[in-house]
């Protein structure tokens, strides 16, 4: 599989980067070829392998339903960009 | 006192040789003298450390025995810790400062070791060289003229441990980086099996990779900090609620009876001739201590560097969505709308080798691509754990070298990723396995140290620091600095 520099910016666009238009060849040279040594894999037989997700294979541990934080917003703010009133600022959402 | 080991240096401590402040100092005396010269350190903590030992100083003379108590060491910059500024090597947290401790940091805080600073590293632990921190490349201080690459991502670390800067450090492992950047330094680098060390307040790379784990001039020393970083931790899922053994109480030096093998398919014509020879004369020495060797065969371990390179992509494009500008790290100047504040704070927040990263994982995990990349590697990586399993029932631990080469110039390896991908050969398929394996100093290739590496059987880690404190016992790689203008000697 190959990817274009047009793929390059839709990929880049989903994953929210920008890429300048002189770094887009480069790079979907570099993609191409880090996909082309993920391509090895395909010469694996995986057939009745179920994928491996933990290598303990181990599954959600669950805990009590119980409420152990306390509210430590303001000091989880103070490495906000911008809050007001205890709120995160962001440019404007909805005009 | 800059060769003592943590338990001497805890015995020094004890019989009023010197005190914590006076340890901490000379250190933070030598990475004032020196580090301009290496870049090992992103944050010295000169007045907290400094406090802490005085605090230290005070338990001791009241009675205190703890191990760690007063002993200074350095963090990698991947640990959050309260207060301290914490960037992953990254410009995109420049300025971060955590509310809260990683369990890693907190167990050093609560074993009364002191923090001398957080170390260097790659962007967010995406590298083998050190090249890709925002803060400036590490220089490994075993290089002569020319300034050689301390491996990554854990660089900072080795390098700061190698040239004396810190007694150990913590380290964390995704695909080799304790034990390519230990190797490339001359050091002990132990990662411990997946969910023995806490990965809360770690900051995430690749989730299901990812381990901390200890770095240091000795197996001995790895043991000590291995301590105090187990352990089972309700806030991390994915944790291990298993007991941890007495790590330094199993260096009893015995290997009588030991079985190692040795994989046919690292011990052929692509092994690095001067490697094999290291390697042959650490196997003569393993079998004067009783060890028995016997060949064994991991027939998937070619596949071990594809698979990663979908998989730590494809988890790291997922934990990396979380740096948006919105509640902490970098934002972009004056953004005109939410879009434009996405796009522009990730974009200048990230630097290449990061973005990189993240685009081949979001491809890997696009519509219609999953099954043909993420869920073939996936199946891939437990065809790699098969083999580990099937060779582990015959043989107690399995010993290759640690990486292709030692180290390397800056930009010699050129500028294709998949040449730079193809360093961690021989260290990826223990992360995917999720196994604990060890690098070893074992003897020098041009001057320079070489690492061997010892895989292991889950959870097998006091084992496998025995023999590497019985190799040690034997061996005098461990004792070897860097002697040059970079790290100007005196004890």
């Amino acid at each position: 599989m190959s990817i274009s520099p047009d793929d390059i910016q839709k990929i880049a666009r989903l994953s929210r980067l920008q890429i300048e238009d002189d770094k887009v060849e480069k790079l979907s040279g570099d993609i191409n070829n880090i996909l082309g040594l993920v391509d090895q894999l395909q010469q694996a037989d995986t057939s009745n392998v179920a994928p491996m997700a933990h290598p303990l294979d181990a599954v959600q541990t669950l805990r009590a339903d119980q409420v152990t934080e306390t509210n430590q917003r303001d000091k989880y703010q103070r490495v906000a960009p911008a809050t007001e009133d205890g709120l995160f600022l962001v440019p404007k959402v909805i005009e | 006192m800059l060769e003592l080991t943590i338990q001497e240096l805890a015995k020094g401590l004890r019989d009023k040789e010197f005190t914590s402040v006076e340890l901490t100092q000379a250190y933070l005396d030598r990475i004032d003298k020196l580090d301009s010269k290496i870049n090992s350190y992103i944050t010295v903590s000169k007045e907290q450390a400094l406090a802490n030992a005085a605090a230290a100083d005070e338990k001791i003379a009241a009675g205190d025995t703890g191990l760690w108590t007063g002993i200074p060491f350095a963090h990698k910059d991947i640990f959050c810790t309260e207060g301290t500024l914490t960037t992953c090597g990254s410009k995109m947290l420049h300025n971060f400062e955590p509310p809260y401790n990683a369990t890693v940091a907190q167990n050093f805080i609560d074993a009364g070791a002191v923090c001398l600073g957080k170390t260097n590293m790659d962007e967010f632990a995406m590298g083998s060289t050190n090249e890709s921190s925002y803060y400036g490349k590490v220089i490994n201080p075993w290089s002569g003229d020319k300034h050689l690459v301390p491996g990554g991502s854990s660089g900072g670390s080795a390098a700061a441990v190698a040239a004396r800067l810190a007694p150990v450090a913590t380290g964390t492992d995704t695909g080799g980086s304790i034990r390519q950047p230990a190797a490339f330094c001359g050091l002990t680098g132990l990662k411990p099996t997946y969910g023995r060390v806490s990965r809360y307040g770690m900051i995430a790379f690749a989730s299901s990779l990812d381990q901390g784990g200890p770095m240091a001039k000795t197996a001995e020393d790895c043991a000590a900090m291995l301590q105090v970083m187990a352990g089972h931790d309700a806030k991390d899922s994915t944790s291990i609620d298993k007991e941890v053994p007495d790590y330094l109480a199993a260096l009893s030096g015995d290997l009588s009876g030991l079985k190692i093998g040795l994989p046919k398919e690292y011990f052929n014509e692509h092994l690095n001739p001067e490697i094999a020879k290291v390697l042959d004369e650490a196997i003569e020495v393993l079998k004067g201590k009783g060890v028995e060797f016997k060949e064994v065969s991991l027939p998937n371990s070619q596949l071990g560097v594809p698979a990663y390179y979908v998989i730590a992509p494809a988890e790291a494009s997922a934990n990396l969505s979380r740096f948006d500008g919105v509640r902490y790290g970098y934002r972009c100047e004056e953004p005109n709308d939410l879009m434009d504040m996405y796009l522009r704070s990730r974009s200048e927040g990230f630097g290449d080798e990061v973005k990189r990263r993240i685009m081949v994982g979001t491809y890997a995990l696009s519509a219609g691509y999953y099954d043909a990349y993420y869920n073939k590697a996936m199946q891939v990586r437990r065809l790699i754990k098969n083999d580990f399993e099937n060779a582990f029932k015959d043989v107690d631990f399995i010993l290759g070298p640690t990486t292709p080469s030692p180290a390397f110039g800056f930009g010699e390896k050129g500028d294709d990723p998949v040449q730079m991908y193809l360093e961690d050969v021989y260290t990826i398929t223990a992360n995917l396995a999720g196994i604990p394996a060890m690098s070893l100093p074992a003897g020098t290739v041009d001057g320079l140290p070489c690492g061997i590496q010892l895989l292991g059987n889950y959870f097998d880690e006091a084992r496998m620091l025995n023999v590497g404190y019985a190799f040690q016992q034997e061996t005098e790689w461990h004792k070897q600095r860097p002697e040059n203008s970079l790290t100007e000697l005196s004890a």
